[in-house]
């Protein structure tokens, strides 16, 4: 395997302008199959989740799944994109060890959803326009370990093993048109458009988006042209990119490796490149060249999808508020700052404080309990915050208790300690634990009086109008009464007790 | 439609991995080229009213629910397998494509 020249990203960025294009599969979260009604299961004992259909046995026939259809549409919807009115599937013809059939089921020339737009916001709030080409629904094909040779790589394998669990999963692939003028930027973009795309098709219910699982996964497709000509450069397309991270290296890689070879004054190839995350680098697959004949024709053993006009309708109305627009509405409505919602999104318990906040609590109240108390605790836990089983109601009730004055912020975080511990409600575990603010003066006074005998000399300071001493009476106070004490009424009494204005 | 000449034959067969002698080149070439004139004729004599089809009968949206029915026992799968290992179809190596 040899090393390719490249040219630092700033080089390459001075002598050209990159031109991008993405192809993102997305596995759809159906119970079962595109095609079949074996179960869509990640990782179970291969060969068991499928039937004749997906080992493309002879003479069997498909029927397609109608939520699969529904989701296809929701994710056209959520990308702005038209939705054709009739549309058919597709024979893409290939023989490799993966495709049982020998030929993919796949769109072709009727995709079912076209025209559509992705608005991408960037870290510094630039929005970048991304114009979606299609999406169109196809199947899965079965998963290939190579074994023997170098490292499982195809290269040098002895022989392949093939598991058909995944034959047949709905997938959606969503193609952009070329995507111009993002310069410098385009790395970053690259990342940004696949996480945008992510999060639309969980925010929308019909994948689990796990890219580390393969729910979704993203070819990328680099060129670059020299500043000012508007004719597109060669493009490589770049496969296995399956996390955000790589998204953006490989985009960045590619980049530099393009200027390098234009550089040269050799024409860059037009082919596939393998994506090596141990390497931060790209390798050369095959090129372009028959074996990219598919042949499609249409279907025959299935009939065209005819989407209503009502359908479609019907569909858009169970859409739910894309993830971009409800960020910005809700910090808008919590009242927080950029870097606290930032933070609080990073944390991941945006949907948790909207659930507190519901629940009764304010912005404030909610913010304050998930970012100052819960975040830390599931970090020690080693779970998602919302993992951790902590309820709103759970919050709401404890802010109460503080605000009434019934126990304080140190008590109201043992006491959700109790909580997660299954001791009961917070009320209960108050009561067991014995954990209440003292607020009948009498036994305050006493425990003040003892300490200002303790300490005359702090006592006459305060007196003398060095008002700032008393914490070390009221710290005598709290520990007389092991914390249970409102400090806040303990200083009014110091101080009355004084006959000093606070 | 361009007719069919003996290069488009051998590409053809190439991707649908057919063995074909120079012979049999020769006179497909030619069988194909009467075949696809014949084809030809049919879309002569649909009119302008006459849509294009893959199909005979004019259904669409015929759909199934999202329900799991039947699958196979590994056994099962394996059954017709030429050759297996660990549970999984065992397939020669093909280094030409990715």
């Amino acid at each position: 395997m040899s090393t390719d020249a490249t040219l630092s990203f700033e080089e390459a960025m001075e002598k050209y302008d990159p031109v991008l294009g993405f192809e993102v599969h997305v596995e759809l979260n159906t119970k079962t199959k595109m095609f079949s009604s074996a179960p869509n299961v990640f990782g179970d004992e291969p060969n068991t989740n499928v039937n004749e259909v997906d080992l493309g046995m002879p003479g069997v026939l498909p029927v397609v799944n109608k939520t699969a259809i529904e989701s296809s549409i929701k994710i056209g919807l959520a990308l702005n994109c038209k939705i054709a009115e009739t549309c058919r599937f597709a024979r893409k013809n290939y023989f490799y060890p993966d495709t049982p059939k020998n030929f993919q089921t796949s769109q072709y020339d009727e995709p079912i959803a076209y025209d559509g737009y992705l608005d991408i916001e960037l870290s510094d709030g630039t929005v970048f326009r991304v114009e979606i080409e299609r999406a169109h629904m196809e199947e899965d094909a079965g998963k290939l370990t190579h074994m023997g040779g170098a490292a499982g790589r195809i290269q040098g394998a002895d022989y392949s093993l093939v598991d058909y669990n995944r034959s047949g999963v709905p997938l959606v692939e969503i193609v952009t048109k070329p995507i111009q003028g993002a310069g410098s930027r385009a790395p970053e973009l690259a990342k940004a458009y696949v996480a945008a795309v992510r999060e639309i098709v969980k925010n929308l219910g019909v994948s689990d988006a796990k890219m580390e699982r393969g729910n979704v996964r993203c070819d990328a497709n680099v060129s670059l042209r020299p500043h000012g000509r508007e004719r597109f450069g060669i493009r490589s397309e770049t496969k296995n990119v399956n996390s955000l991270r790589a998204v953006e290296h490989a985009v960045r890689y590619e980049i530099q490796r393009h200027a390098a070879v234009l550089d040269s004054g050799e024409p860059v190839i037009q082919e596939t490149r393998h994506w090596h995350e141990d390497t931060r680098s790209t390798t050369s697959g095959r090129a372009k060249s028959d074996a990219d004949d598919y042949r499609y024709f249409p279907e025959p053993d299935l009939v065209p999808i005819v989407a209503s006009r009502e359908w479609v309708e019907e569909l858009r109305a169970t859409l739910p508020e894309p993830p971009a627009e409800r960020r910005k509405r809700l910090q808008a409505d919590w009242g927080y700052s950029d870097l606290e919602f930032r933070d609080v999104v990073n944390a991941g318990v945006m949907d948790e404080i909207e659930e507190t906040i519901a629940a009764g609590a304010t912005a404030t109240v909610a913010r304050k309990w998930w970012m100052g108390e819960i975040v830390g605790r599931a970090k020690n836990a080693d779970v998602d915050p919302g993992q951790l089983g902590v309820k709103p109601e759970t919050i709401v009730e404890l802010n109460k208790m503080v605000e009434a004055g019934k126990i304080n912020n140190k008590m109201a975080a043992e006491v959700l300690d109790g909580v997660l511990a299954g001791e009961g409600t917070p009320a209960e575990i108050v009561e067991k634990r014995g954990l209440a603010v003292v607020s009948d003066d009498g036994p305050l006074l006493e425990a003040i009086d003892a300490a200002l005998a303790a300490q005359p000399d702090v006592a006459d300071k305060i007196r003398g109008g060095k008002v700032q001493a008393i914490g070390a009476i009221v710290g005598a106070v709290m520990k007389a009464t092991r914390g249970q004490a409102d400090a806040g009424r303990v200083r009014e009494l110091i101080l009355e007790r004084l006959g000093v204005e606070g | 439609m361009a007719a069919i000449n003996r290069d488009d034959v051998a590409h053809l067969a190439r991707l649908a991995h057919i063995e074909m002698s120079a012979e049999e080149l020769d006179r497909m070439a030619g069988e194909l080229a009467v075949i696809v004139e014949s084809v030809k004729s049919v879309s002569e004599a649909a009119g302008d009213d006459v849509p294009a089809t893959s199909h005979p009968i004019p259904l669409t949206n015929v759909f199934r629910e999202d329900v799991v029915g039947h699958t196979f026992t590994s056994e099962q799968s394996l059954s017709g397998a030429p050759d297996a290992y660990e549970g999984r179809f065992k397939v020669p190596a093909i280094l030409d494509e990715d």
